[in-house]
């Protein structure tokens, strides 16, 4: 079985953008090129769980095809590679259902599919999970806010890697943070297969008070090779043929 | 890798319920809760005058997950590595919303702490053996149990046998483990990587002896092997077994019959040593160990050839 390369985007954030463009609407965008956007919104410990200034979070990762997680410091690192694993089984699973809609007629999907067909398919669709490759940009909101956060933040990356590490497919991850000196964002690190080496370079200063959580995705957009993003819906086949159907 | 913020599947099933397939129609009488956790809730059902067990979800794409690792489970021949599976269908609720559920073989017995507390630590040796041997079975099969911790283990009796619940993380050989708890995971302490082989299986089984006699859990440090080991060497009941379980969170068994004849061997030889004393020939001071011993190995020893038998 041929397998493919799973994009996505995660967003590591603890609040509303104030700056550039509307960051759902970047991540529609990016979700038209075949990257998926994840965003965890992390909470104060006094903060309580439906705090509205969040539902951006949601927003975003909606447009972006992807998972969205709030969540409390102490729980950040499970959560972390949960929401990345599940978000490739969602995006593996589209590709199924898309296929077939096309072998079935345009009103089946998993759920319609008696238990039995359906066990068959989600075996196809964890071993995709488990032997695509993945590219991941991490994207980690440093204004003044996250400041107590980073130290967490960077356990839960370091921890990350060693669950994506463990799986058949090939990885590989940079991370970047917003905002940047002079940009919109600043490159932590660049594409690496291990995150151990973050320790070392990890930001410990934190920025004033703007969050260009837009600007930042479409730059992070735009980190992923060049034919990638040349790709769009209309050719997405192209994609699914790489997943050996 | 569950978050205890994840939304849990809002689903509540009073007793009395009657559940009808939506493929296979067959029926099931809700008859109480038996537990819940992060994917469904399971409830005890009666169907054909039979009791089993329930487990329900909103959450389709787990739920067939799971019910793949029973099903190739229960193709494992004369085994018992997963609770029987009995039917896999839909339930539409009167309220138009479909959700997944399965039935299996209902285990009934209590938690392993409770079955400790009250029937004393000589059960230690007896269930190490009973949960090596059939991590033994299970990683020969092609998989590794991933999330092994106390909550998914229950004690069933006449005959007294350990058993395991909940497959959600049983994973194939090679791959990463699917779903795993921080305490049990040896990722979290540092200690290796999250591809599922037997050794993994191993330094949970460690962790769930631990957590028995820690139930407060502790927090990790930078020295994790050396904080494990001293946590180890302060329970005076995990004495006997201490070299073993050492070993086993080091990740230097690749096999769990490895670790389970190293077991045997310490149960056997305080046997010895306790024969040994009966015939006069040892040292005074050492009398009171062995005695403890003693009673540990020929206890053991019977409840294991037993569980081998039923
Ligand atoms: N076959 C069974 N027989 C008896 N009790 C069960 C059975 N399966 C599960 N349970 C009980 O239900 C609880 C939750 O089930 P579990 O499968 O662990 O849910 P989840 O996978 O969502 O955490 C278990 O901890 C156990 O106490």
């Amino acid at each position: 079985m041929k397998k493919g390369t799973l994009k996505q985007i995660l967003l590591i954030t603890d609040g509303c953008s104030n700056k550039g463009e509307d960051p759902a609407g970047v991540a529609a965008l990016a979700y038209e090129q075949g990257i998926t956007v994840n965003v965890i919104g992390i909470l104060e410990n006094n903060q309580s769980e439906d705090v509205g200034g969040l539902k951006e979070v949601e927003d975003i990762a909606l447009s972006g095809g992807g998972v969205s997680q709030i969540v409390y410091p102490e729980i950040l690192s499970q959560t972390v590679q949960m929401v990345t694993r599940q978000a490739m089984t969602q995006t593996i699973q589209g590709f199924v259902n898309k296929e077939l809609k096309q072998i079935l007629g345009s009103n089946q999907s998993i759920e319609n599919i008696d238990p039995e067909k359906r066990g068959e398919i989600m075996e196809v669709v964890e071993d995709l999970g488990e032997s695509s490759d993945l590219e991941v940009v991490v994207l980690v909101d440093t204004s003044a806010s996250m400041h107590d956060k980073l130290p967490t933040v960077k356990e839960s990356l370091i921890d990350l890697s060693i669950s994506l590490n463990s799986r058949i497919g090939k990885n590989r991850f940079c991370i970047f943070s917003f905002p940047g000196k002079r940009k919109d964002i600043q490159k932590i690190l660049d594409w690496s297969p291990q995150l151990n080496s973050i320790s070392e370079v990890f930001p410990k200063l934190t920025s004033g008070g703007i969050t260009p959580t837009g600007p930042a995705l479409r730059e992070a957009m735009y980190q992923f090779s060049k034919k990638s993003l040349l790709r769009s819906l209309r050719n997405e086949s192209a994609d699914v043929e790489e997943f050996g159907y | 890798m569950r978050a205890q913020t994840w939304k849990n599947s809002g689903i509540d099933l009073k007793p009395g319920t009657k559940i009808t397939g939506k493929w296979y129609k067959n029926q099931y009488l809700i008859r109480g809760k038996l537990g819940k956790g992060a994917i469904g809730t399971v409830y005890l059902c009666e169907s054909g005058g039979k009791l089993a067990a329930l487990k329900i979800s909103d959450k389709g794409t787990s739920m067939t997950v799971e019910v793949n690792v029973l099903k190739s489970l229960g193709q494992v021949q004369g085994t018992r590595l997963g609770p029987y599976l009995l039917d896999v269908d839909d339930w539409v609720s009167p309220n138009g919303t479909t959700y997944s559920f399965y039935v299996m073989e209902y285990l009934k017995g209590e938690s392993l702490s409770l079955f400790v507390k009250n029937n004393g630590n000589v059960w230690i040796g007896v269930f190490l053996l009973q949960l090596l041997e059939d991590l033994e079975q299970l990683h020969q099969s092609g998989w590794v149990f991933g999330d092994l911790k106390l909550d998914n283990l229950i004690v069933l009796s006449s005959p007294t046998r350990i058993r395991w619940v909940d497959v959600g993380g049983t994973t194939q050989t090679g791959r990463a483990i699917k779903e795993y708890t921080e305490f049990y995971d040896r990722g979290y302490w540092g200690l290796g990587t999250r591809k599922a082989e037997p050794s993994y299986d191993l330094f949970s089984l460690v962790m769930v002896f631990l957590h028995l006699y820690y139930p407060q859990r502790f927090e990790r440090t930078t020295q994790s092997e050396k904080l494990l080991f001293k946590k180890i060497d302060q329970v005076k009941q995990l004495q006997p077994y201490r070299n073993p379980l050492k070993k086993a969170i080091a990740g230097k068994y690749r096999t769990s019959s490895e670790m389970k004849n190293d077991v045997l061997q310490i149960v056997y030889q305080s046997q010895n040593k306790s024969r040994l004393k009966k015939k006069g020939n040892q040292k005074i001071s050492n009398i009171p160990f062995y005695i403890e011993m003693g009673g540990i190995s020929i206890v053991a020893i019977g409840f294991y050839i037993l569980s081998l038998i039923f």
